[in-house]
Formats: structure tokens, C-alpha cells, sequence
């Protein structure tokens, strides 16, 4: 790669990130305004957080099952198989639960976001609001980024109890933990900043992926290629900030 | 086309839209070079040209989605450039615009769609929206298809929907964008005849954006043909298809030769087919 083309892909980064930047700014600008339509807003939060709810659930029981299970047998090795609970509560709620959540959402609710808005654009519906004086960054980014803000927190808190019963499922039903010492371990060790910090990962996570897929749909090439191109960019571009930020996020909790 | 500064005078104070000196360029490409036009109050005015020739950007100008690289576009006397986005926006619920594609909303029924412009500019109660809609789909013969979902509707009837929108917040200007493609023949007698008592019952002033001669010949009251980014006639559609000008004539008859190249630039034909069977 010459530096002429290294110099270009930098430039076309920077020129994305501040894009993405800018589109921030316009909708927080518009998120007030955004509020005070309930209508729009509930609407929004059941198409990215109640449609996202049965994968979330399954994926959440899944996930604890294994969790579950590998917890037990890594535990048992040190004679300490009763811990399995506080394992299994710290990592869903701390690490995989904001972050499974949030790569499902951004798979799910991401990329319908995405391609909704995109088709928007490619057919004129946005223009024709336009033209209707109906700004659409108010009617329809605003509510479907805040939408997607308040789904990710609840999902991931769905994720979390669904998981730890999973976990409960194998390592109690299974394999044999106890029921009471599993529970009460769980809690006596989970304290309030664990929950909090799942919590914020999955307040950012939302922020990120929804203003990713609402950006990426907003500023898509009218074509059936551009808007396939742009819904691709959105899981792309939400998995690796996710994981990116999920660095970030746990480095300054610890 | 010169005229005595008070006749002069009285076209500009009728004039609804006026274009002046545009100069427009995207992509390289110049659209418009020098356009000047006027629209009349309560005139239905035909504008004219072959695809591509910039009739669709010249709705982009008017209604501020884009500016001018020079010169200027005014409507209702502002320019229109210069507006702030509150001042664009209130310019724009005096105007109506119809798309092609009739661009309804694909989350609402039909009767939503109608009423949409009116929910979001004005706080009237619903069994006054549900008056109101119910009169301009009346208008345009779909009142029994309000329950439909876009999805469900033919072009022209999507264009019907679209128009009974665009008329809903009783705008006084309503421009139409190639509202006869793609349209069976009733359809198209339907759309024809209603831009017509659009602009006689209503007294809306009408601007068509097409390259439909004959069907514009038959309801527009002045034409522009733009051709070359420039206006190369002007007049009723009876002064254009009599022009002494080639071009014009050309365009105004459907020939294949003439001024206006039909053919896209080429190499030599002959040239390049014996080159491709020698590969």
C-alpha cells in the first residue's frame, strides 16, 4: 500500500468519524423535541427492544447453560464448585451480557434500523418530508436513535436474569450445586457497581450501535447496492466499536 | 423577447416563481447554464425537455432542496438561497410537490399518508382531519381506498394518493414531477383532468415537469422547452410546435435527427464493430 493511499484511507476515516460526529450533535439537537412524541417514541422502542426479545432470551438462556457448565467443571477442579453462582452472576452482568446483547442488537434491531432508512431514502420518503416541511432527522432519526438508547439497557438486563438461570439450570439441576448455597452466594458477593457497570457498557453500547445504523440508513446510497453496502457497514461497524469500547469501559471500572 | 417595462413590471408582480441567470453544475456536468423562466399566478406552466435535461433539478431549486451556483431562484419574491432552514420550511408548506414515485410513507394506510401534513402542522382535531382527508381523497377518487397499505396500491393510484397529500394543506403552488410515466390511458386522463381542476377549482398555480408533448399540449396554458441547460422556447404549446427552430421542432415532432443528439458520443460505428471481430 503506497502512503498516497494510506494518506487516502486515513482521510476518508476522519472524514467518517467526524460525519458520524456531527450527525451525534443533529440528533441529540433533535432528541428533545423527539420526546415530548410518545407516540413515536414507544413505537420505536418496541420495533428495536420487544422484536429483539426472543433472540435476546434465547441467546440469554444459552449462553448461561454454557456458562453453566464450564464454570462448574473449571470450579470443581479447585474443590470450590459452590462459587458457581457469583461466576456466573459477575460475568453475565459485568461482561456478557451488555456485550452478546449488544452484538445481537446490532445484528437485529441495527441493521432493520438501517435498511428501514435507507429504503426510506432510495424511494424519496425522506425527501417527500422535506418538502412537507416534516424535518426527518426529528420525525425519524431522533426517535428510532432513542429508541434503540432505551431498548439496549432493558434487553441486556433481560439477558442477565435469563442467564443466571440458565446458569442455575445446569449447575444446580445438572450438576448438582446446591440451590441455596448457589443462590445465596450470588447474593452476598454481586454488589450494586457490578450491576451499574453492565449497566453503563449497555447505555453506551446502545448509544453507539444506534447512531451507527441510524447514521449509516440516513446517509445511504439510494440503490438497492448502497443500502445492502450500508446495513453491512452497520454490523461491521457496531460489532468492533462494541468490543473496542468494551475494553475501554471495563478498564475504567477496574 | 423584449416587452415595454409596464407589461414587464405586471409579469413580475404575478410572477410566482422567477428564475434568473442559473447556473447549476454537479459532478462535472453543467445542468443549467444562464436559465431564465417565470411562473404565473393561477397559470398551469409546462415545463418541457429531454431526460436528463435538468427538469427534476429545477424542482430541487424551487423548493430549496439544492442552490444555484449563480444567479438566483425566487418564489413568492424570497430567494429562495438565502432562507434559513425555519424560513424554507415555512416557504415550503405553501408549496406541493408530487413525486414520480408518488413517495408515500410505507408505515401508514393511505388515509394516514393524507392526513400526515396535517397532524404535524396543525393541532386540529381528528374528526376534522378525518373530514378533511376524506374530501381531498374524494377529490382524486380513492375516499374507499383510505384502509389500503401503499404496498397495495397500483402507480397511478399511489400518484392519486400522492396528490390528494400534496393537496391536503391547500398549497399555492403544486408542482408535478413527470406525473403521466409509466400510467395505462385511464389513469393518465384521470391525472390530466385533475391537474386541470386543480388549477381551475382550486385556483392553484400548476407547474408540470415533463416530456409528455402531447398530453402537456392539452392542459398547460405557457410551455418552457429546456434544452442544453438554457430555455430554447417559450410560448403557448400551439407557438412551440409551429417553431422555425430545428431543435425545438425536432423535440416537439420526436425526431431521431436533428440538433439534439439522440445517440450518445461514439466512436466511428463501422470502425468499432470491424475492431471487435478482429479481437
Amino acid at each position: 500500500m503506497s502512503n498516497h493511499t494510506r494518506g487516502n484511507y486515513l482521510l476518508e476515516g476522519l472524514r467518517r468519524l467526524g460525519s458520524v460526529a456531527l450527525f451525534l450533535l443533529q440528533l441529540l439537537a433533535q432528541s428533545l423535541p423527539a420526546l415530548t412524541r410518545p407516540d413515536l417514541l414507544l413505537k420505536q422502542i418496541y420495533n428495536a427492544g420487544a422484536r429483539s426479545l426472543i433472540i435476546i432470551m434465547l441467546s440469554g438462556l444459552f449462553v448461561g447453560m454454557v456458562l453453566g457448565l464450564q464454570g462448574y467443571d473449571l470450579l470443581q477442579r479447585f474443590g470450590s464448585e459452590e462459587a458457581l453462582g457469583i461466576a456466573a452472576a459477575l460475568g453475565l452482568l459485568r461482561e456478557l451480557a451488555p456485550v452478546i446483547t449488544a452484538l445481537l442488537f446490532a445484528g437485529r434491531a441495527g441493521t432493520a434500523l438501517t435498511s428501514e432508512i435507507g429504503l426510506m431514502r432510495a424511494t424519496d420518503q425522506l425527501t417527500a418530508m422535506e418538502i412537507m416541511a416534516v424535518d426527518p432527522l426529528r420525525y425519524v432519526a431522533a426517535p428510532r436513535f432513542l429508541g434503540g438508547v432505551i431498548a439496549m439497557p432493558l434487553l441486556t438486563a433481560i439477558f442477565s436474569v435469563i442467564g443466571l438461570y440458565g446458569a442455575q439450570l445446569v449447575g444446580v439441576q445438572l450438576m448438582g450445586v446446591d440451590r441455596g448455597v448457589f443462590w445465596s452466594q450470588t447474593q452476598g458477593s454481586v454488589a450494586l457497581h457490578d450491576v451499574s457497570e453492565g449497566m453503563v457498557k449497555s447505555l453506551v453500547f446502545g448509544v453507539a450501535i444506534s447512531l451507527i445504523a441510524v447514521h449509516e440508513g440516513y446517509h445511504a446510497e439510494p440503490t438497492a447496492e448502497g443500502v445492502g453496502l450500508a446495513t453491512t457497514r452497520t454490523v461491521v461497524a457496531s460489532s468492533v466499536i462494541t468490543l473496542l469500547l468494551d475494553y475501554v469501559l471495563t478498564a475504567v471500572f477496574l | 423577447m423584449t416587452s415595454p417595462p409596464s407589461a414587464q413590471a405586471a409579469a413580475q408582480a404575478e410572477a410566482v416563481v422567477a428564475v434568473r441567470d442559473v447556473h447549476y453544475a454537479i459532478g462535472g456536468r453543467q445542468i443549467f447554464a444562464g436559465l431564465d423562466l417565470i411562473v404565473r399566478r393561477g397559470r398551469i406552466t409546462a415545463i418541457m425537455g429531454p431526460s436528463g435535461g435538468g427538469k427534476t433539478t429545477l424542482l430541487k431549486l424551487i423548493t430549496g432542496q439544492i442552490t444555484p451556483d449563480r444567479g438566483s431562484v425566487q418564489v413568492f419574491g424570497q430567494d429562495v438561497a438565502t432562507l434559513g432552514r425555519r424560513d424554507l420550511y415555512a416557504l415550503r408548506q405553501r408549496l406541493g410537490l408530487l413525486f414520480q414515485n408518488g413517495a408515500l410513507l410505507t408505515d401508514m394506510d393511505v388515509f394516514d399518508n393524507v392526513a400526515f401534513p396535517v397532524r404535524e402542522h396543525s393541532d386540529l382535531p381528528e374528526t376534522l382531519i378525518r373530514k378533511l382527508v376524506l374530501t381531498k381523497l374524494q377529490a382524486v377518487g380513492l375516499r374507499g381506498a383510505a384502509h389500503l397499505a401503499p404496498a397495495e396500491l397500483s402507480g397511478g393510484m399511489a400518484r392519486r394518493v400522492a396528490l390528494a397529500r400534496a393537496i391536503v394543506m391547500d398549497p399555492e403552488v403544486l408542482m408535478y414531477d413527470e406525473p403521466f410515466v409509466g400510467l395505462d390511458p385511464i389513469s393518465l386522463g384521470v391525472i390530466l383532468r385533475l391537474i386541470k381542476q386543480m388549477n381551475s377549482a382550486l385556483g392553484i398555480t400548476s407547474i408540470v415537469v415533463s416530456h409528455d408533448v402531447q398530453e402537456l399540449a392539452t392542459i398547460a396554458d405557457e410551455s418552457y422547452l429546456l434544452l442544453d441547460g438554457r430555455v430554447a422556447a417559450v410560448g403557448t404549446p400551439e407557438q412551440l410546435r409551429t417553431s422555425p427552430s430545428p431543435a425545438v421542432h425536432q423535440f416537439m415532432t420526436g425526431g431521431a435527427e436533428g440538433p439534439v443528439a439522440f445517440n450518445y458520443p461514439a466512436p466511428d460505428y463501422a470502425t468499432q464493430l470491424l475492431a471487435d471481430s478482429d479481437e
